[in-house]
C-alpha cells in the first residue's frame, strides 16, 4: 500500500490553491485547444514551454498534464459536432457521435463521451498508479545496452507500427535523429551538422522543433486548403443521459477503458487501436445492431473511453521509462530535461514528490473536465464558430512569440520558418510527425547510451547487445521491420501474381 | 514507368486534382537522399577524436545516420514507382479537395518574415501586431481595423503578461521606456 501512501502525499501535495487554479487553468486551455480546428495539447505545451520555464517544476507539469487530458475532452466534442475530427484518436467517436448528433442526440452523445472520459480517465490514472512502479522496479536494473535497446523498440514503434506507411515514418524518424545530433557533440566537443552557423552550436531546441512542425507547419498547411465555407456546427443544449443510455453505455466505458490502458502503457500502442478494436467489441456484443452506422451511444462510449485510458496509459512509458509515446509526451519529457531532471526509472526515486503529485492532479484535473464539461459544453461548441483567419493568425503570432522566447533571437524565427516548411512538406505527403519529434527528443539519448555502452566493454562492439532484455527487444525489432518481408514472400508463395509482378517490374 | 501510367489511371478517378500517382513525392525522396549526403560530408569533415572513455567518437553516428537517409530514400522512391501515395493530412478546416493556395502561403510567409526582421528594432508590440494582422489578411479577413486592433491587443497583452509578468524575454523595441 506504499503506493496509495505515496499517492495520498501527492494529494496533500496538490491541494494548495495555487495548484488548483493551474490545474484549472490546464484543464480549461486543454478543453479549448482541444476543440479548436488545428491546435491540439502537443502544439499547446510546447508553445507553453518556454513561458513556464519560470514555473515551478510540479506546477509546468500539473499544467501541462491537465491540459493533455482537457486536449482528449474537447477533441471529442470537435469530432461529434463537426464531422471531421482533427486527432486521428478521435476518428472512430466521429463515426457514431456525428450521426448521433445529425439524429438530434447530440447531448447524449456528448454526455456518454464526457463521462466515459471520466470513468476512464479515473479508472486508468489508479492502474497507473499501481503498474507504475512497478515498471521502475524493473527498469531500474537495466543497464546501458538494454535501454538503448528499449529506445530502439520505440523508435520503431512510433515509426513502423502507428500509421499506415513504414517507409514514411522511417522517413520521417529519421529527420528527426538527423535534427537531434545538430550542434557540439556532448562528449569531445566537436561541432555537428551546425554549417559554421554559431547559434546552431547549442542544437536545435526542441522547443522550436516542435512549435515549427506543429503549428507552423499546421497553420500553412491548413492555409494552402482553407475551407472557405464554414463546416457545419451542429447546435446543441445541455448535455444529459436518460436511463436507457446509461444503461447502454457503463459496460463500453469499462471495455473500453480495459483495451485503451494496456495499449498506451506499450511503447508502440498509441490510441487508434484501442479505439478501433473497442468500436469493433462494441459493434458486436450490442443489442442493438441495427443502430451502428446510425448513430449507436455504445459506438461514441467505448472509443472515447478507450482513448481517455489509453492517454493515462502513455504516462507509464513517460514516467518509468522516460519514453515518450505520442506528441505531447513527447513534449513534456522534454519539459522535464528542461528542469534538469533526468527521465526515467530514477525520477520517481529522485523526484518522488513531483511525481505523485503530478500523479494526483491527474484525479483532480479529470473532475474538474467533467465539471467543466458537462454544463459548458454549448459554450465549448461555440468556439467552433471562432473566424478561421484570426485562428490561424493567432496561431501564428503564439508560435513567434514562443520560438523567440527560447533563446531570444530571431534567428530562431527563421529556424522556425524553414521546420515550418518541413513540417508542411511532410503534411503534404502523408509523413506523419510524431516520429520525427520523438526523433529529435530521445535521439540524442540513444546516441548516449550507445557510448555509454562502448565505454563500459571497452570499445568491445559485443557491449552493445547486453543482455536477455536487449535480445527481447532486438528480436521485436526484427519481426518488426521484416515482418513485411515475410508476409509478402508468403502471399506471392500463394501466387497472388499482380502486385509482385509490378514489383519485380519496377525494380529494374 | 508504364507501371506509373497504369496507377495514374487507377487513382486518378478517386483523387481528382492531380494528387495520383504523384510524382512530387519524388521530390521528398530526394530532399531525403540529398540530407543524407550533406550527413556524411559533414560527418567525414568531423575529425576521429575517440579516446579509451569515447570508443567510437562523434562520427558513427552520423554516418550511420547519412546511410539510412539515402536507403530510405531509395525505399521510398521504389514505394513511389509502385504507386504508393502518402495520404495529406486531413483536418477540421481542411479541404483536400482544393489545390494548394500558394498565394496565401506566400503571404503568409511573407508577414512571418516581416516579424522575424522587425522583432527586435521595431519591439514584440509592433512587429506581433503587424505580424496577427498581416497573417489574417492573407487568410481571407478583411476587417483591417478590427484585424489590427486584435492584433494590437494580443501584442500587449502577451507583452505584459510574458515579458513583465514571467520574465519571458521579448523585445520592447522602439517602445522602450514607453511600454
Amino acid at each position: 500500500m506504499d503506493n496509495l501512501n505515496a499517492l495520498i502525499a501527492g494529494f496533500g501535495d496538490v491541494l494548495t490553491p495555487l495548484n488548483l487554479l493551474v490545474a484549472l487553468l490546464g484543464v480549461t486551455v486543454g478543453t479549448a485547444v482541444g476543440v479548436l480546428p488545428g491546435i491540439g495539447p502537443a502544439m499547446t505545451v510546447a508553445l507553453l514551454l518556454p513561458i513556464t520555464y519560470g514555473m515551478e517544476p510540479t506546477q509546468a507539469l500539473i499544467l501541462f498534464a491537465a491540459i493533455f487530458y482537457g486536449g482528449m475532452y474537447g477533441g471529442s466534442t470537435t469530432s461529434i459536432l463537426l464531422n471531421t475530427p482533427g486527432e486521428s484518436s478521435s476518428v472512430v467517436t466521429a463515426i457514431e457521435g456525428n450521426k448521433m448528433a445529425k439524429a438530434g442526440r447530440a447531448a447524449q452523445a456528448l454526455a456518454t463521451a464526457a463521462i466515459g472520459s471520466f470513468v476512464a480517465g479515473t479508472i486508468a490514472t489508479l492502474a497507473l498508479v499501481f503498474v507504475m512502479p512497478q515498471v521502475v522496479d524493473f527498469a531500474i536494473s537495466l543497464g546501458a545496452p538494454e535501454y538503448l535497446a528499449i529506445i530502439l523498440v520505440a523508435f520503431v514503434g512510433v515509426s513502423a507500427v502507428l500509421g499506415t506507411s513504414r517507409v514514411r515514418g522511417l522517413a520521417s524518424l529519421l529527420v528527426g535523429l538527423t535534427i537531434g545530433v545538430v550542434g557540439i557533440d556532448f562528449v569531445t566537443g566537436q561541432q555537428r551538422l551546425t554549417m559554421g552557423i554559431p547559434q546552431l552550436a547549442d542544437g536545435i531546441d526542441v522547443v522550436v522543433v516542435a512549435v515549427g512542425i506543429f503549428a507552423v507547419g499546421e497553420a500553412l498547411w491548413v492555409a494552402a486548403h482553407l475551407r472557405r465555407k464554414a463546416a457545419e456546427v451542429i447546435p446543441v443544449g445541455r448535455p444529459w443521459m436518460g436511463r436507457d443510455d446509461w444503461r447502454r453505455s457503463w459496460k463500453p466505458w469499462l471495455r473500453g477503458t480495459a483495451f485503451g490502458f494496456p495499449f498506451g502503457a506499450i511503447p508502440a500502442g498509441g490510441a487508434e487501436m484501442p479505439t478501433f478494436l473497442s468500436y469493433m467489441t462494441e459493434k458486436k456484443l450490442t443489442r442493438h445492431p441495427e443502430e451502428f452506422g446510425r448513430g449507436a451511444i455504445e459506438g461514441v462510449a467505448g472509443p472515447e473511453a478507450a482513448n481517455n485510458a489509453s492517454a493515462a496509459g502513455t504516462l507509464v512509458p513517460l514516467l518509468a521509462l522516460g519514453l515518450p509515446t505520442n506528441a505531447t509526451a513527447a513534449i513534456m519529457l522534454a519539459a522535464l530535461q528542461g528542469y534538469g531532471m533526468e527521465p526515467g526509472p530514477l525520477l520517481l526515486e529522485k523526484q518522488p514528490d513531483l511525481v505523485w503529485a503530478l500523479i494526483a492532479s491527474l484525479f483532480i484535473g479529470n473532475t474538474m473536465l467533467l465539471v467543466l464539461n458537462l454544463p459548458l459544453a454549448p459554450a465549448w461548441a461555440k468556439l467552433l464558430q471562432i473566424p478561421r483567419p484570426y485562428l490561424y493568425a493567432g496561431i501564428l503570432f503564439f508560435a513567434s512569440m514562443g520560438a523567440y522566447a527560447v533563446n531570444s533571437q530571431p534567428f530562431d524565427l527563421f529556424l522556425l520558418l524553414v521546420l515550418g516548411l518541413v513540417g508542411f512538406a511532410m503534411r503534404r505527403f502523408g509523413l506523419p510527425v510524431l516520429p520525427l519529434i520523438v526523433g529529435v527528443i530521445l535521439g540524442p539519448l540513444a546516441e548516449k547510451q550507445a557510448r555509454r555502452s562502448l565505454q563500459l566493454s571497452g570499445g568491445d562492439p559485443s557491449g552493445l547487445i547486453g543482455g536477455p532484455v536487449a535480445w527481447v527487444c532486438y528480436a521485436i525489432i526484427a519481426i518488426v521491420l521484416f515482418w513485411p518481408l515475410v508476409a509478402k514472400l508468403i502471399r506471392s508463395r500463394r501466387g497472388e501474381g499482380r502486385d509482385v509482378e509490378n514489383k519485380s517490374e519496377v525494380s529494374v | 514507368m508504364s507501371d506509373n501510367a497504369v496507377s495514374d489511371g487507377a487513382l486518378g478517378d478517386r483523387a481528382p486534382q492531380g494528387r495520383s500517382g504523384d510524382r512530387a513525392q519524388y521530390g521528398m525522396c530526394a530532399a531525403l537522399a540529398l540530407l543524407g549526403v550533406l550527413v556524411l560530408v559533414d560527418a567525414s569533415r568531423i575529425g576521429a577524436a575517440t579516446s579509451s572513455n569515447d570508443p567510437i567518437g562523434p562520427r558513427p553516428v552520423p554516418i550511420i545516420l547519412g546511410v539510412l537517409l539515402i536507403v530510405v530514400s531509395v525505399f521510398y522512391a521504389v514505394d513511389v514507382a509502385r504507386g504508393g501515395v502518402g495520404e495529406a493530412e486531413a483536418g477540421e478546416d481542411v479541404d483536400l479537395t482544393t489545390r494548394i493556395d500558394v498565394r496565401t502561403v506566400a503571404m503568409l510567409i511573407a508577414a512571418f518574415l516581416v516579424n522575424a526582421v522587425l522583432i527586435e528594432p521595431l519591439g514584440w508590440v509592433i512587429s506581433g501586431s503587424l505580424l496577427f494582422w498581416g497573417s489574417a489578411f492573407a487568410l481571407g479577413n478583411r476587417h483591417h481595423i478590427r484585424g489590427l486592433a486584435i492584433g494590437v491587443a494580443l501584442a500587449l497583452v502577451t507583452f505584459y503578461a510574458f515579458a513583465i509578468g514571467l520574465g519571458v524575454n521579448l523585445p520592447a523595441g522602439i517602445l522602450q521606456g514607453i511600454l
